[in-house]
């Protein structure tokens, strides 16, 4: 296989492309849709992967203006992303073979195909396309819900992710005026210059690092039922392995990190809707992993690995589960659901294993990923940052593990009878999803080879494979779980659902936009109403009692400068009311791009 | 089958809760007693109530001070963080 390398990214955007042209016909659109993952799955699995130490193999390289970019860099850490994604790509893909939509289809696919070509790119032009492609193909998952509320999200959701966008351009354009180089590796963490901020801030908006989170439950919690299964896996595990490949070792990451896990353990309390509380613990769980990257140790970063693999199987496994939920009910709050456990029992089960797996039970497979960078953690004396992790583990277990199955499945019955009366098993495809993610959640948590074996520091992982089932880490971990859960039943009534919804950082670009506008309004109007006052004084009242000049010198004078500053004020004033009408996200998008050239003009000027 | 199960267990609930105060009994003198505690990072672990504090401590303190900065009033002003559902609508 070391003559013909084909890109798994490659495979699934040209899949894209030709599904147009595929026949209705059910049973060749799914057998096309199944093949064309499970054909880029195998270019993974037959990719020469080099050896542990030696350089990577390169391929896929085309001289373009003068700049070498690179479609093909295969090691061991892109080989473990390119194979997640990939396998989650399937998966995905079962999970909605229902939908008649080909564009919807066409929407994820080509989102994939970005995170692949992310993935397996070697320098920041090609790094930035597939960025792009990502955000741009990802937020038609948004729109094709079709819902009210679908359109401002998938704008929202494009605003945060163009403005990141601009800041990793801002930071490889600077670079490259700087150094001359446009290759993505690692940085030189120990001496950050103001272009590694920069390019750490377009990744860490994609990983959904507070404050630039928001954009993640408001986009995940209104995506279609599959469209959120695909959204949840790419994008924020995407930028963990943009981390891990271009900052690894930044100390900033690990109190970001912390600070992470906490912030989305916290506002999943108070989550009322089942997927924005799956959404927040995906900001929690990415925290450990951007933990992982700022410590940046061989375990650390194993331990991201190994947590970004685990995570992607069983939060689509968790979205799969609550997307069935709504799917067949619709309904996704809790305050709408309750006591389905008779009417969706296998559902209940696949949700309860994710639930056990994000929770790292002992056997599933959060359990043998995330204690990977807490003891990374431990061993570089990091006793603050390793405990919080480990406090926040409760809340995982608080939350996804008991808090979501129970409110669902079980606790007080909040159905109305329409809802009652639609609750099913979903249909097949979804079932087989679920069922091939459960698998495969057990099976990493029993059978460790085959996740530590794709590890990129296979010594460090074989050296940890015979610590992880230790009975001191097995009775820890229970002991934390059991303890979480006794808690839990104990204060169950605290935690009933209310009927709420959090504010969080998207406030500012929200409802902080309007206050902008307001201030921007307010002040122009006022002044316009004083230069009427002005006019009335000065000008109208002499013009009524005084001579002709006066009169001739207010008509051509005071009335041309007065009235022509009134006109022109008020003229201003209507021009932003106007703007403010129109949808705030282009405004705001206007300015970034702006703000983009500015830089651009800046660095070459 | 897993109704069947579900259900099995809550005809029997009290059963199932005094058996699971016997497994979390049996964790803590289990972990006291037989479990080597030569790989823990503090002395404090070596108590052998120390996780099963920590996780319940720590359940509880994310409940109470979660739903704490969600209720509470911010700045003296009728802001929450948990607001009315309509609170983004026009």
């Amino acid at each position: 296989m070391t003559d013909l390398w084909i890109h798994p990214g490659m495979v699934i955007l040209v899949g894209a492309l030709l599904l147009p042209f595929i026949p209705r016909t059910p049973a060749v659109l799914k057998s096309y849709l199944v093949t064309v993952p499970v054909l880029a799955f195998l270019s993974v699995l037959l990719m020469e992967v080099p050896e542990e130490g030696t350089s990577a193999l390169l391929h896929g390289q085309f001289m373009v203006l003068g700049w070498k970019l690179t479609f093909g860099r295969v090691d061991a850490l892109s080989n473990i992303f390119g194979h997640i994604m990939t396998l989650m790509c399937i998966i995905g893909t079962i999970y909605g073979l229902h939908v008649k939509d080909i564009k919807e289809h066409m929407a994820a696919w080509l989102y994939v195909a970005g995170s692949l070509g992310v993935i397996y790119c070697a320098d920041y032009i090609v790094l930035f396309l597939f960025w792009e492609l990502m955000a741009f193909s990802s937020v038609f998952l948004v729109w094709f819900r079709k819902r009210k509320e679908s359109l401002p999200c998938g704008y929202r959701y494009l605003l945060v992710h163009t403005a990141g966008g601009l800041f990793l351009l801002a930071g490889f354009v600077l670079r490259y005026k700087l150094t001359g180089a446009l290759d993505f590796n690692l940085l030189d963490v120990n001496n950050p210059a103001l272009y590694t901020y920069l390019i750490t801030i377009g990744f860490i908006l994609n990983a959904a690092v507070p404050p630039f989170h928001a954009w993640l439950p408001d986009a995940y919690g209104e995506a279609t039922v599959s469209g959120a299964v695909f959204m949840c896996a790419f994008t924020t595990k995407t930028a963990v392995y943009a981390l891990a490949r271009g900052v690894a070792g930044l100390d900033i990451l690990i109190p970001m990190g912390v600070f992470m896990a906490l912030y989305g353990v916290v506002y999943a309390v108070l989550e009322n809707d089942a997927r924005r509380l799956l959404a927040y613990h995906i900001i929690s769980q990415v925290g450990y992993m951007v933990t992982g990257v700022g410590i940046g140790t061989q375990m650390a970063i194993n331990g991201t690995c190994a947590h970004a693999f685990a995570h992607i199987l069983y939060k689509g496994l968790l979205f799969m589960g609550c997307g069935s939920v709504l799917y067949m009910t619709g309904k996704s709050k809790f305050s709408d659901l309750g006591g389905l456990y008779p009417k969706m029992p296998r559902a209940f089960v696949y949700t309860l294993i994710g639930g056990l797996s994000i929770s790292a039970f002992p056997l599933f497979s959060g359990f043998v990923s995330k204690s990977m960078i807490v003891a990374a953690g431990f061993s570089e004396h990091m006793l603050w940052p390793a405990f919080l992790l480990t406090l926040a583990s409760a809340g995982t277990f608080l939350h996804t593990g008991l808090k979501v199955p129970y409110f669902i499945w079980f606790g007080k019955n909040n159905c109305s009878k329409e809802t009652w009366e639609k609750a099913a098993e979903p249909p097949m495809n979804m079932e087989v999803a679920m069922f091939t993610a459960s698998f495969l959640c057990i099976f990493i948590g029993c059978y460790l080879p085959y996740l530590y074996d794709l590890l990129p520091y296979s010594k460090e992982a074989s050296a940890y494979a015979h610590h992880v089932y230790s009975a001191y880490h097995v009775s820890e971990s229970l002991q934390i779980l059991l303890f979480t859960a006794l808690g839990f039943f104990m204060f169950t009534k605290k935690l009933a659902p209310e009927p709420t919804i959090s504010i969080d950082m998207d406030w500012f670009y929200r409802k902080g936009g309007r206050a902008f506008f307001w201030l921007a309004r307010k002040p122009i109007q006022t002044f316009d109403t004083w230069f009427g006052e002005v006019y009335r004084t000065v000008g109208l009242h002499p013009l009524m009692t005084t001579a002709k000049f006066w009169s001739w010198f207010d008509w051509h004078g005071i009335d041309g400068v007065v009235d022509g500053l009134a006109r022109l004020v008020r003229s201003v004033g209507a021009r932003l009311r106007s703007v403010q009408s129109g949808r705030l996200q282009y405004n705001i998008y206007y300015a970034v791009v702006i703000v983009a050239v500015l830089i651009v003009t800046y660095v070459y000027g | 089958m897993i109704v069947k199960f579900i259900e099995y267990l809550r005809a029997r609930m009290k059963l199932v809760i005094r058996l699971s105060y016997l497994v979390l009994g049996l964790l803590m003198v289990h972990y006291g007693i037989f479990v080597d505690k030569s790989s823990a990072h503090t002395k404090m672990e070596l108590l052998f109530f120390f996780w099963a504090a920590f996780g319940f401590i720590a359940c509880v303190l994310i409940i109470f001070l979660s739903k704490w900065y969600g209720h509470v009033k911010w700045f003296g002003t009728d802001f929450r963080v948990m607001s009315p559902e309509d609170y983004y609508d026009d």
